[in-house]
């Protein structure tokens, strides 16, 4: 049988040209237009050499600080969401009563608009009337009631919590799934040996969900550095630029015709991803067989 | 023994005091908004868990009314609807012959697809490649770039299941006569029905839910879909919480329905080749 016949290359063009054209050639072409002044206001472009990038990298014009926000967003998050998301799954994962509301309950959030997430939740975190601190103040604890979103000290911090509280139930499903995939007779074999809750976890379940945990962590670090829609909603980069990342100021300096600047950010965070994304790309097609 | 027991309960009673506090923390924002939604102007300066004075079915036609939802309805329907069904065409067409072809070239165009999955799309030059190919601001355009995001984790997601389909099926089709297309469209389509499925519905989900194409390439309201017209009443009505969350409500619906129907193709799905096996 002829493979080339049978199998012809012609049936993943559709997908290559449509996948090339809106997803690779911006990219690229982004990374020329990085070493020019392109901008609304000026109608030729003109070779301006590093100078988008030297701007960014000496901390000139906050460039750099939305890097940095997006990165601290991806750490914090990503590990928030990792280890309660364990905690939960080796909570959830057996012995509970009504464990499949339970499961549907907490998985709720990640199907729903993430824009949708982010507007409810700038009326629960309200200073005034909101929900949260109307309830801390009912129970006595108008200390812990806060300006969340408002106050330039903790409005990331808020951003933040609110995304881990979207994403828990994702992360927790998965590694349920991968828990339960764990053979039984490992458990047994263990208990044989007299080992407690704690080192069953440590010496079984831990070291079973390693390619579990490495691809949840790795879609947490994808959604991390991509993040918008939910500081959108939240703050849109607000009080001032406290909580801006690079796709929300992107988008800020794309109105305000600053198209070089937005594209050498954009460019940054593709270069970096193009080569990280590699090994990640490596971590979620990984299906090794166990046993 | 006795204290053996105690600690089982105690352990069992820890966990399902985690799980139901987990799950509040989860149902208490779903009712707020619920509530919410039924209440009357005065009451709902913000959500607050009050049961409303009376049940207001009456915002939910006002919100349709006032914020054009039928259209941005069938919009949402009609981006996320086409663009599923080319997904997951396309995808499954390129994830048979890269699963089946295993040449070295082939390989690498999958890496290279698969790669889409990680890469961030660069916003400002994509704006500039939609105005020359005048695809800015139109249905069709939103479609094919709804189209281009989705591929690759639907190519990554159907390729698994196409090599657990025996390509000693294919040699017997093409001994009886079938042609290239017809192999691929009687034999292997039907067999890939599952995977199809998942990665269709979990195409639709996303596609509903995604705001920022829209508010990059879709400039005119009658074009919006839900997630936009979400965010403009919103922007409109800040303190008619009612209304916001009425609008809410109608935004979430389809996509719950869908949760609620195929959860085990979502779960699935997303749990792919995260669990060894």
């Amino acid at each position: 049988m002829n493979k080339a016949k049978t199998y012809p290359w012609y049936f993943a063009a559709g997908a290559i040209l449509i996948y090339t054209l809106f997803s690779v050639v911006p990219g690229l072409i982004g990374i020329g237009y990085s070493f020019t002044d392109w901008s609304a206001y000026t109608k030729e472009l003109h070779f301006v050499g590093l100078d988008n990038f030297i701007s960014v990298f000496s901390g000139k014009g906050d460039y750099l600080h939305y890097i940095t926000n997006t990165l601290l967003f991806t750490l914090v998050t990503t590990v928030c969401k990792t280890v309660l998301g364990l905690l939960f799954a080796v909570a959830l994962s057996e012995g509970i009563k009504f464990k499949n509301f339970h499961r549907g309950v907490m998985y709720l959030p990640s199907v729903l608009p993430i824009l949708v997430t982010g507007l409810t939740f700038t009326s629960i975190l309200n200073p005034k009337i909101g929900f949260l601190n109307t309830f801390l103040r009912a129970i006595g604890l108008d200390g812990l009631a806060q300006r969340w979103l408002v106050d330039p000290k903790i409005a990331f911090g808020s951003v933040m919590a609110v995304d881990i509280w979207r994403g828990v139930g994702y992360i927790m499903t998965m590694l349920i799934v991968g828990i339960l995939a764990i053979p039984r007779v490992y458990y047994e074999a263990v208990a044989v040996d007299g080992a407690n809750a704690w080192q069953r976890f440590r010496y079984v379940t831990l070291p079973m969900l390693r390619q579990t945990l490495a691809v949840t962590i790795v879609l947490n670090v994808i959604y991390g550095l991509k993040v918008f829609d939910m500081v959108y909603a939240l703050t849109n980069g607000g009080p001032g630029h406290r909580t801006e990342v690079m796709y929300t100021a992107v988008f800020k300096m794309m109105s305000k015709g600053l198209y070089a600047e937005g594209t050498t950010i954009s460019s940054i965070m593709f270069i970096f991803m193009a080569f990280a994304g590699f090994f990640m790309v490596k971590i979620l097609t990984k299906n090794e067989v166990v046993e | 023994m006795g204290s053996r027991s105690r600690n089982k309960l105690i352990v069992s009673i820890l966990k399902n005091l985690l799980a139901w506090s987990a799950a509040l923390m989860i149902l208490v924002p779903v009712a707020l908004i619920i509530l919410t939604a039924f209440k009357g102007s005065s009451e709902s300066l913000t959500m607050s868990l009050g049961l409303p004075k009376e049940w207001n079915w009456s915002n939910f036609a006002t919100v349709i009314e006032k914020g054009k939802l039928v259209r941005s309805f069938l919009n949402s329907l009609l981006y996320a609807g086409c663009s599923t069904l080319l997904t997951v065409f396309l995808a499954s067409m390129a994830a048979y012959v890269f699963s089946r072809r295993r040449s070295k070239g082939m390989g690498a165009i999958y890496m290279y697809i698969v790669l889409g999955m990680v890469i961030p799309v660069n916003y400002v030059t994509l704006t500039k490649i939609m105005q020359v190919t005048r695809l800015n601001n139109t249905w069709y355009g939103i479609i094919l770039l709804y189209t281009a995001m989705q591929l690759p984790f639907s190519v990554f997601l159907i390729y698994g299941f196409v090599s657990k389909i025996p390509t000693e099926l294919d040699e017997a089709a093409i001994l009886d006569g079938c042609s290239p297309i017809q192999l691929y469209l009687r034999v292997i389509f039907p067999m890939l029905k599952s995977a199809v499925i998942t990665s269709g519905v979990l195409c639709f989900l996303n596609t509903w839910n995604e705001f920022i194409m829209p508010l990059y390439f879709l400039h005119s309201s009658e074009k919006w879909p839900m997630t936009l017209a979400v965010y403009n009443f919103f922007g409109q009505y800040e303190m008619s919480w009612n209304l916001i969350c009425a609008d809410v409500i109608l935004t979430c619906l389809p996509v719950v329905v869908l949760y609620i129907a195929c959860q085990k193709y979502i779960v699935g799905g997303q749990t792919e080749g995260a669990v060894k096996g």
